[in-house]
């Protein structure tokens, strides 16, 4: 396929089966069909219900802390000496990621939908964290599945659940990573789908999760592009955002795609290298297949095996991607690259030494990115990187990938 | 009309129910499975479900999981599982089905998939993770190829909806016992009885239950509700020895057979 006779991407999708493109729809067992036709309705409900939106929105003002503030990293600026940085500051939401958007929406649709019981999955410990916090601010019992190597890498973050009440399930199988975790909380949703939502954390699954994910988190870019216009009076040159699953870039792009001159670029999880098992770069490695109940690239073998993946910080630690990036890939819309372990590493770093602030493993990979990039564009040229998460719950993993002592 | 329908045919006309187990291919290798095969047939199984092993399933509870697992760590492929069918199915008449995943399905390349298992002598295939609405352009396909496509109903499934997915089944009905993974339950709920009932008023394809179903009592308490039953959980459990014993397979055999051989009993009995 040439670039010239692929379609151009549009902001309107995906249709009524769930489609972006050839990607995403519904690939899951019958048992959960019902509850995904459910969602999908009360969802559309939701959106067009005023009552629904003021609740939503005052939530996020009052209880997430939004609008939180796109702001100019004057000093890694000038260290780059080339285009001018800006962070869209999400890790200043309450607790510390973007992942509360998503969860804080899903949480208020649990309600409407009279589910008694929240089950999610999660890899970096930030969407457990969210949906355990959310839960905790509507009395709603919450499940966590967390991969076992994920929950010794991010202690801080099981702590933070059970605090909140969450039960944290450590899971066994497989990698013991985020993917695990998935399958997990997917086989006790089979089991609880009449009265338990599956709060998914990224914009992956079956239709309509990877839409109503990107939908909750497209208040990052909504506000990045409205703070964009307000503050250097134009729109951003490139668009910059860590994609693991892909929802906090998905949330920053979504309102950027019909603005054909931004550049939208996502970061995947380059891990050690580009042998398979290496790394966690989907979009860049990956095939087109199966996974976790949608059509999109997924990292697999030829038979369709979903492959092991690698990365330095959990919450990229995934063989799938969500459809809609699937698409933009394909249109071209959006350019994915990779980053390395070790340039994340040195980013949070940077990053830290030069601004004051810590950003998460996630975040270092577009951070690193966006400094490269910083460098080759001219100094009238603007970046806005999503600091989707802070990088408090990485402190541990990282002294010890460094050899040194808390 | 592949080969399963017959078997229906002469069960339902004696006022028995068919025996389907299940397994898994290459748990713990091909060389054990084709000699399961055989041995099930030789035990009165009617029809058999052969699973493909799958890295993510979703349908699936922890006994079949592992099986799956245990068959992946001894690198089984997709190839060689059809080559394995292709030998056993040249001279044995028991129907087998396919219980694979989508995800292997369209890695494969769908009309492939469907060219080498019909090549392989399967006559039918299940997907788990193709649900009615996604399955169109997959049941042509398995159509022209003469496979028999067969869905699922959920207890979650609302009347309508089984109503649109039986049209465009064949062979048989899928109907789950209990909304959940797959894996041997003490108790099936109350609420199968009516939901066979309500689909027999809806269709005239015979319906298999499965999932939870490990004894024969159970067996006994769907006759004159469906026409089959599926045990998948419960004879998979045999295999487990194997992973830390592999000198006991002439032993896990002779069990499988005489569980298989008990329950194929209670479901051929004429009531
Ligand atoms: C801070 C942070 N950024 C990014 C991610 C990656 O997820 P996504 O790609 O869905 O934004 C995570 C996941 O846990 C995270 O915690």
């Amino acid at each position: 396929m040439t670039t010239t006779t692929a379609p151009k991407a549009t902001s309107h999708v995906p249709d009524l089966h769930g489609c972006f493109g050839e990607f995403g729809r519904r690939f899951v067992p019958e048992t959960l069909m019902h509850a995904l036709e459910e969602l999908t309705t009360e969802y559309e409900k939701a959106r067009q219900d005023p009552a629904f939106q003021k609740q939503l929105n005052e939530l996020l003002r009052t209880f997430v802390g939004r609008p939180n503030p796109l702001y100019f990293a004057e000093r890694l600026t000038q260290l780059c000496g080339g285009a001018r940085i800006y962070f869209k500051r999400e890790d200043l939401n309450h607790t510390g990621a973007h992942k509360i958007n998503n969860t804080i929406g899903q949480t208020l649709l649990t309600l409407r939908m009279g589910k008694k019981r929240v089950i999610a999955e999660t890899g970096a410990g930030q969407h457990g964290v969210a949906t355990a916090t959310a839960c905790a601010r509507f009395g709603l019992p919450c499940v966590v599945y967390m991969g076992e190597e994920d929950v010794r890498r991010q202690k801080l973050n099981v702590f933070i659940m059970r605090t909140m009440g969450a039960e944290v399930r450590p899971v066994t199988s497989g990698s013991r990573t985020l993917r695990d975790a998935i399958n997990e909380a997917m086989r006790d949703w089979m089991a609880s789908v009449e009265t338990t939502h599956y709060i998914i954390g990224s914009v992956v699954g079956p239709h309509p999760f990877p839409m109503m994910v990107r939908d909750f988190q497209s208040v990052i870019g909504r506000e990045a592009r409205a703070q964009c216009l307000q503050e250097v009076g134009r729109l951003p040159d490139e668009v910059v955002a860590c994609v693991g699953g892909g929802s906090n870039s998905a949330g920053m792009f979504h309102p950027f795609v019909d603005d054909e001159l931004v550049t939208l670029t996502g970061v995947e999880a380059g891990g050690r290298g580009g042998q398979p098992g290496e790394h966690a770069s989907t979009l860049t490695y990956g095939t087109k297949g199966v996974l976790h109940g949608s059509y999109s690239y997924v990292l697999q073998d030829p038979d369709g095996q979903t492959m092991d993946v690698h990365s330095i910080s959990a919450g990229l630690d995934y063989p799938g991607v969500g459809p809609e990036h699937s698409y933009w890939k394909d249109t071209g819309r959006v350019q994915y690259v990779n980053i390395l372990d070790h340039e994340a590493l040195d980013a949070m770093k940077t990053v830290a030494l030069n601004e004051g602030i810590l950003p998460a493993l996630e975040t270092s990979h577009a951070m690193a990115y966006a400094m490269k990039r910083a460098r080759e564009r001219s100094k009238e040229d603007v970046i806005v990187v999503c600091l989707s998460g802070r990088g408090d719950k990485d402190l541990n993993e990282v002294a010890r990938l460094t050899g040194q002592t808390i | 009309m592949s080969a399963i329908a017959p078997v229906f045919t002469r069960r339902t006309a004696e006022n028995q129910l068919a025996f389907m187990p299940f397994i898994t291919a290459g748990d713990p290798d091909l060389p054990m499975t084709a000699r399961l095969i055989r041995e099930l047939s030789a035990a009165g199984a009617d029809l058999i479900e052969i699973g493909f092993p799958y890295s993510d399933p979703i349908a699936d509870g922890p006994v079949i999981q592992a099986s799956y697992t245990r068959a992946l760590n001894n690198k089984v492929h997709v190839a060689d599982i059809f080559a394995t069918v292709a030998e056993v199915t040249r001279d044995i008449t028991t129907p087998l089905v396919a219980m694979v995943s989508y995800a292997i399905i369209f890695r494969i390349g769908p009309d492939k998939f469907v060219e080498q298992a019909a090549g392989a002598g399967f006559a039918g295939l299940i997907v788990p993770d193709l649900p009615g609405d996604e399955a169109d352009q997959f049941a042509e396909l398995a159509r022209t190829a003469k496979l028999d496509l067969i869905q699922l109903i959920a207890p979650t499934t609302p009347g309508d909806r089984a109503a649109r997915i039986m049209q465009n089944s064949t062979g048989f009905v899928y109907c789950i016992a209990v909304a959940g993974t797959t894996g041997v339950r003490e108790a099936l709920p109350d609420e199968l009885q009516q939901m066979l009932r309500q689909l027999r008023e809806r269709t005239e394809l015979p319906l298999a239950v499965g999932f939870g179903i490990s004894r024969a009592d159970q067996i006994d308490g769907l006759r004159g509700l469906a026409q089959g039953v599926i045990v998948g959980s419960a004879i998979v459990r045999f295999l487990e020895t194997l992973a830390t014993d592999p000198t006991q397979r002439d032993a896990v055999l002779k069990q499988v057979h005489e569980f298989a051989a008990t329950l194929a009993k209670t479901a051929h009995e004429s009531r």
